[in-house]
């Protein structure tokens, strides 16, 4: 009962953050200059009086703001997150459409960054000094210093335009008419190389918090005991050096997790995958206010909820931390 | 940079020979897919509801017009077989084909063209409202007759019925509805040779053969696939690894066209946008400081190596303008004084008027990279004749809402001007088109009521000699009051594979472009 009854209390603590952000939100978009109705006059290339106040008047854009924020939190509390007159659909089903590439992209990158990341800081650690130390340390630096769009330009360049081994853009071969097993096929082979891209930057800050974690637990008074007792070493980095090391790792993963919903819009970009990173940075531009306000409330969904998951996680692999 | 326009030019000059050749010679090959990029991804692919660029170019394909124009904007007939105009052009009617069919299986009328013109678009297109205001009455004579009748004569009127400006639209579907929530917007119903299949938002938009098209054997091609590919570099990389074979004018940055048109098997064209004869300028805003001195304009276009700007921006494509009408449209005046880049004469002006290095903002069009650099290369040019410039960044919504507002001095745009001028050009110049909220009218301020006499005189004047009369006079006022710094008239390249064979044989291009498009391969 402890356990869930702190889950509840997490979970309304986390709507009322939740609604907070959707009103401060409300107010920022609003801020940037520049409405829906204009950027839409704009791309229409004419514009006169008329068109512009048929375009407020279906927006809502010609409501008091405080009617707009009212009608727009009343939509909110039904999960009903508005409509997209930029795209003439409703903001759900467009997010619905379009996060399962998110989660998909994101979900890879974070599985190869994690996996990936800790063995390479757990080697670093283990041969500190060394040149494999060395290898992976730089490695790291790079990774996590160069700007993820030139890497997935890079990578498109060498796999796809000189090597032929990988398709450059988009989800699927359209047009290809893939079914079953091919289909699937196909979206694992557009999908390596943004995930991979996406993993780098991640993968390079966790082999280093993994490697400077596992130090400091080496130096630990039981592992020392641990090494006195005659307990093989491998024995030691896997039952009491790396458990314990991978604490602010898992810290940070679940932060980590619950941001990359929202910020993968480079690496979509690039790669024309179509996940709702994309479709923030479009709404941005086009001042889609529903659907951007759709979208921060998704993201922010996700960031409370992995915080939560993350803390529960914690109370799994630290017995010393209780759910109280 | 000669090498680059050598390259360019020999791959234009490939173009040519493909066409011409194909004219010549080859029977078109039925079948294949053509790839194609968008950017951005339309809001919607009813041309009647969205005039944007995007929606244009993929709905030009389901949707028709009563007339489609060659590259010297000769009308051509589309939806319409014939018309017939009486002595003082007041009177156009059109026979419609009577064998043309909408995609859901209904015979297209002239109810339809009615519906279209009288109702729909009136509450939808803009632009369209404006031309219209000029029509009295349109009538069905019969089920293949329509009839215009006009207030007065209108001398541009038949260069309005491109797919564009009056794509016709499905009564059955759209009377008595709501236009923008109806259904069928999802799955557009049109006339064109190609109908909708589906739309995977975010990723692409597939077209495919409409088997009963009411042109027997077209259109050639199997299917159409528009790629949503967002980035710039990207759409290149796509057209690079054989992924794409066209990327229309604007979808790569000019300084990548050379590069691509190097690649094998690949041709580029300017042609395609004689219709829209698109025109990029700067505003400047007349109002205020120091711009609402005629001498500070005229300074700025002395200030400017706009010669430089088509050669090394934009690869030699284009033509440098001479005034507020491009040389591509009707009535054009050569005729009129010449602003040649002379930045000691800029200088001496900018003295007369006694500008003393008051700041002037200049706002770039957030339009990508090749903008960008423009706008560097403008404000240099323009401080080396003396300016003061600040370059000031925003992004889309924001220059939309500053040139709405008119909190501006100096702002990049291009236009089109629909090749003549009472569809595209005086509504930039009459004072009666001053007004907040829009990016395509009177944005600088300028009045002349001279001007405004002449513009109005021009659209209804007859026969074309005395129009010619006025718009020759009005191009010499507004040339020599300055109040648009204009840049260049621009020809957008589009860079497709040489054995996409006749894809741009009208004035709008790549719009229609699949029409009459087939693959040798």
């Amino acid at each position: 009962m402890g356990r869930l009854s702190y889950i509840g209390r997490r979970l309304i603590k986390g709507l009322f953050v939740l609604l907070a952000i959707v009103v401060l939100n409300f107010f920022l978009i609003r801020a940037a200059p520049g409405d829906p109705a204009q950027v839409m006059a704009g791309e229409a290339g004419a514009a006169d009086e008329i068109f512009i106040e048929q375009l407020r008047e279906r927006f809502g854009l010609d409501r008091p703001v405080h009617e707009q924020l009212f009608i727009y939190v009343k939509g909110i509390v039904t999960l009903d997150l508005g409509w997209s007159y930029r795209q003439n659909q409703s903001v759900s089903s467009l997010i619905l459409n379009r996060l399962p590439a998110t989660l998909l992209l994101t979900g890879t990158a974070f599985c190869i960054a994690l996996l990936f990341g800790i063995l390479m800081g757990a080697l670093a650690a283990a041969r500190v000094g060394k040149w494999t130390d060395t290898l992976i340390t730089a490695l790291a630096l790079v990774f996590y210093a160069t700007p993820l769009f030139w890497i997935a330009l890079m990578a498109i360049l060498l796999f796809s335009v000189y090597l032929g081994w990988l398709p450059g853009f988009g989800m699927v071969s359209v047009g290809a008419g893939y079914t079953g097993l091919a289909y699937v096929g196909d979206i694992l082979v557009h999908l390596l190389l943004p995930a991979v891209t996406l993993g780098l930057f991640y993968m390079a800050v966790y082999a280093r918090m993994t490697r400077a974690s596992m130090l400091e637990v080496m130096e630990m008074d039981y592992v020392k005991t641990a090494k006195a007792k005659g307990v093989a070493p491998s024995r030691i980095t896997r039952r009491h050096v790396l458990r314990n090391a991978l604490l602010p790792v898992i810290t940070l993963a679940g932060i980590q997790a619950g941001q990359m919903i929202g910020g993968a819009v480079l690496t979509e970009t690039v790669f024309a995958w179509p996940g709702i990173g994309r479709l923030m940075f479009d709404a941005l531009l086009q001042r889609d206010y529903n659907l951007l306000l759709g979208i921060f409330f998704v993201s922010s969904a996700m960031v409370v909820l992995f915080n939560l998951i993350t803390d529960l996680v914690y109370t799994f692999v630290d017995p010393r931390i209780e759910v109280s | 940079m000669k090498n680059a326009q050598r390259a360019l030019a020999l791959a234009m000059a490939a173009a040519l020979a493909v066409a011409g050749g194909s004219a010549l010679a080859q029977e078109p090959k039925r079948g294949g897919t053509a790839n194609v990029v968008i950017q951005p991804e339309p809001p919607g692919l009813i041309v009647g509801l969205w005039q944007n660029a995007p929606t244009q170019m993929v709905a030009g394909n389901i949707f028709e017009g009563l007339l489609k124009y060659d590259h010297e904007l000769n009308p051509l007939p589309n939806l319409a077989t014939e018309w017939e105009v009486n002595d003082d052009g007041t009177v156009y009617t059109f026979h419609l084909k009577d064998n043309v069919l909408w995609h859901d299986g209904e015979k297209m009328t002239a109810e339809d063209v009615v519906f279209s013109v009288t109702e729909m678009l009136m509450e939808t297109h803009p632009r369209l409202r404006v031309s219209m205001e000029h029509v009295e009455t349109v009538e069905a004579l019969d089920d293949y007759t329509v009839r215009f009748t006009l207030k007065q004569p209108f001398g541009p009127f038949l260069g309005i019925f491109e797919v564009g400006s009056m794509p016709i639209l499905p009564k059955h579907i759209y009377e008595g509805t709501d236009y923008h929530n109806n259904p069928a917007n999802d799955h557009p119903v049109g006339t064109g040779p190609f109908k909708f299949v589906e739309w995977e938002r975010g990723s692409y938009i597939h077209l495919t053969r409409f088997e009963d098209y009411h042109v027997e054997g077209l259109p050639y091609l199997d299917d159409v696939y528009w790629h949503v590919i967002p980035d710039g570099a990207s759409r290149a990389v796509a057209y690079e690894n054989g992924d794409v074979d066209v990327l229309p004018g604007g979808s790569v940055e000019n300084f990548d066209v050379p590069r691509l048109a190097e690649l094998p098997n690949t041709c580029v064209t300017g042609k395609g946008w004689e219709y829209f004869s698109p025109i990029a300028w700067m505003w400047l805003n007349n109002r205020e400081g120091p711009l609402a001195d005629k001498r500070v304009r005229q300074a700025v276009l002395h200030s400017i190596d706009r010669e430089f700007a088509k050669d090394v921006i934009w690869n030699g494509l284009g033509n440098v303008p001479t005034g507020p009408v491009s040389s591509v449209v009707r009535f054009y005046e050569s005729d009129v004084p010449r602003y040649d880049y002379d930045p000691e004469r800029a200088q001496e002006l900018l003295d007369e008027a006694g500008y003393n290095g008051e700041e002037i903002r200049m706002l770039p069009l957030p339009y990508g990279e090749t903008w960008q650099r423009w706008a560097e290369a403008v404000r240099q040019n323009m401080q080396e004749a003396g300016f003061n410039i600040t370059m000031e960044a925003t992004d889309v919504g924001g220059w939309n809402q500053r040139l709405g507002d008119w909190d501006f001095d100096m702002a990049f745009t291009y236009l089109y001007q629909y090749g003549d001028p009472a569809l595209g050009v005086t509504r930039n110049y009459i004072s009666s088109n001053i007004e907040k909220g829009s990016q395509w009218n009177n944005v600088e301020g300028y009045v002349n009521e001279r001007v405004d006499e002449l513009a109005e005189q021009g659209a209804v004047a007859f026969p074309d000699e005395k129009r010619q009369e006025i718009y020759s006079e009005m191009q010499e006022i507004i040339v020599e009051d300055v109040p648009i710094a204009w840049l260049l008239e621009l020809e957008f390249p589009t860079i497709y594979r040489c054995d996409l064979k006749d894809l741009i044989t009208t004035a709008i291009g790549v719009n229609d472009g699949f029409h009459d498009a087939w693959l040798d391969r």
